[in-house]
């Protein structure tokens, strides 16, 4: 017995803007697909290949077309420092990152008391709210010369460990916080029933309770891995900037798809033919298409779809 | 009996790492906050916040006034959108529609900032030639920090008692009458710990603001479009760069305010939580 009156009309308002929200993505990717279409034909594999991003002589009437497009003569978009320096940083920040976050949330739930826990996730909370350009600005000053003078042959500090170092540094209370809670979630029962058995507390703790909760830990870990690979200012701000130069070892300079965006608009800008800003938007969705697989798979394995588990 | 001496000194051993690994990131959160403080404390003068930046010094007024702007309209509407998404979820929505909507929501909170500020840019700036503008800017915040607040408004809706409900529809009140009167004041505080959350995020965001709100060095206009607006973690990021000590102590006393406006944020959406689920552990 449905009556007209407050309850319709609330039921639209609301379904309307979970609408928008559902279709919000697909908006975006719908957007960047068309906006970057003649980028997507003028550059073909090459963008995939070619380490050299050239906007082209902009001094001169001089054009190349590509495929029906056409932009500044000696145009070249290729994102393969971008796409390397992306997916380099990310991996080498995870592979600090996750025993760090893992050995971090043991400590919270089995080693620190209680009455200082409260204290330990307010940590924990307050590294994952420091913005940013923070996190950048701390990066640029406090690592970046650390790293040149006492790590680095070139003295050169600003790139590859740098850019990973504080990518790990802000993934970190990601996946502590997450971890945490799925071992606290999961029944004491199993560390009980291990420590009964003999082992040790550790062995309680790495044998019996940790695999019984790795699909939530795999979820969390890919999911700080899709927040690391789209990062942008901290990077940006300590990778060095690298342009049509391949990373060659951990202290060569690198770029991010998400750092170039940003650093290459103004030069964008300049482009008269466009083409330009429409290869950052392949960028744009270069990255976004990966964020969305890693996002898509973190989603599958943690409990198919279910949300009890992690906060992204 | 060696080998459990041997077993037992390894698991000491490692909670010991452990304890330390604990230990290395309170020590690096603190290294961040010293640094900050000890640049950005001196420059906090009440002169940074009369005028507004100019050249490569003058004041953060414009800076400051254009954030808190930025984060207003953005919550606004974040706000709208997520709460009536939540609503609709929670009350309304057949199960598979409410499935797919949390879906593409948990999937948005992993959209990277800059490609919501580059789709915006392209939407906005560019095809519907807003220029950068606070609406432009505003939005690209919004869409960044909805799931957050749809999240959080999620759970406290889900959370409210069935007893109340089904109270409230016993007694001959209409769905939309007990939503409205019984569940959503129920929910308050969790869906005002979302904001807050909210919020938080919203002022330390920089990326989508460079390709959405521009930068100016007046005070913002209040204009929705064709006017760019200043933002404090702008003045971190490019003045930081520049070669003069009066830009690095702008770009330090920028980085001290967000780090103040955050933590505020955060304590307070913290004490929040306690308050209102205590002993249900945090978020």
């Amino acid at each position: 017995m449905q009556r007209v009156g407050t309850q319709p009309l609330l039921r639209y308002a609301t379904g309307a803007f979970a609408l928008a929200s559902f279709g919000l993505i697909f908006l975006m990717l719908l957007f960047l697909v068309v906006y970057a279409y003649p980028a997507i034909r003028f550059n073909g594999t090459a963008f995939f290949t070619s380490p050299i991003w050239n906007i082209g002589n902009q001094y001169g009437s001089a054009t190349v077309t590509r495929a029906g497009f056409t932009a500044q003569a000696g145009a070249s978009f290729g994102s393969l420092v971008f796409v390397s320096g992306t997916l380099l940083s990310s991996f080498l920040a995870m592979i600090v990152a996750v025993p760090l976050s893992l050995l971090v949330a043991l400590a919270i739930v089995y080693r620190v008391p209680a009455a200082l826990k409260p204290l330990a996730n307010a940590v924990v909370e307050l590294m994952a709210g420091v913005p940013s350009v923070v996190y950048g600005l701390w990066g640029m000053i406090v690592l970046v010369p650390f790293i040149g003078n006492r790590l680095s042959p070139t003295g050169n500090g600003d790139g590859l460990l740098a850019a990973a170092m504080i990518l790990a540094l802000m993934v970190v209370p990601i996946m502590v916080a997450t971890t945490r809670d799925v071992v606290q979630a999961q029944q004491a029962s199993i560390y009980e029933a291990s420590m009964a058995l003999g082992s040790t507390s550790w062995q309680a703790v790495t044998r019996a309770v940790l695999p019984s909760v790795r699909s939530g830990i795999a979820g969390s870990v890919l999911l700080a891995f899709g927040r690391a690979l789209g990062e942008t200012m901290a990077v940006l701000m300590v990778c060095g900037a690298a342009i049509n130069t391949l990373p060659h070892g951990i202290f060569s300079p690198i770029n991010t798809i998400a750092a170039v965006i940003v650093s290459q608009l103004e030069s964008a800008l300049t482009d008269a033919s466009g083409m330009a800003q429409r290869s950052l938007g392949e960028l744009a969705l270069a990255l976004f298409v990966i964020t969305l697989i890693v996002n898509a798979v973190a989603r599958i394995v943690l409990h198919g779809g279910d949300r009890s588990g992690a906060v992204g | 009996m060696k080998v459990r001496a041997v077993t037992r000194w390894t698991s000491h051993f490692w909670w010991a790492v452990s304890i330390a690994a604990l230990g290395f990131i309170i020590a690096i959160l603190l290294s961040i906050f010293a640094f900050v403080i000890v640049h950005g404390a001196p420059a906090l003068r009440p002169a940074l916040f009369t005028p507004v930046t100019s050249g490569v010094a003058g004041g953060l007024a414009n800076a400051i006034a254009g954030t808190l702007l930025l984060v207003s309209i953005g919550l606004v509407i974040a706000g709208a959108v997520g709460i009536g998404t939540a609503l609709w979820v929670v009350e309304y929505a057949p199960q598979w529609a409410a499935r797919a909507v949390r879906y593409m929501i948990d999937v948005l909170a992993g959209v990277p900032s800059i490609v919501v500020g580059y789709f915006l840019y392209v939407a906005l700036v560019e095809v519907l030639g807003w220029g950068f503008s606070l609406v432009a800017g505003a939005l690209s915040l919004a869409i960044f920090v909805l799931p957050y607040v749809e999240r959080s408004a999620d759970i406290a809706l889900t959370n409210v008692p069935r007893e109340l409900r089904e109270g409230s529809v016993a007694m001959g009140a209409r769905q939309g009458v007990t939503m409205l009167s019984i569940d959503l004041p129920y929910a308050i505080p969790g869906i005002l710990t979302g904001l807050l959350v909210a919020i938080g995020i919203g002022l330390g965001e920089t990326a989508p603001l460079i390709y959405t709100a521009g930068w100016s060095n007046y005070l913002p206009t209040l204009a929705p479009t064709h006017s760019p607006v200043g933002y404090l973690t702008y003045v971190v990021w490019t003045y930081i760069s520049q070669p003069f000590a009066a830009s690095h102590a702008l770009a330090y006393a920028a980085a001290t305010l967000l780090m103040v406006f955050v933590f505020a944020t955060n304590l307070v959406a913290r004490s929040f939580v306690e308050y209102r689920f205590s002993g249900r552990g945090g978020r």
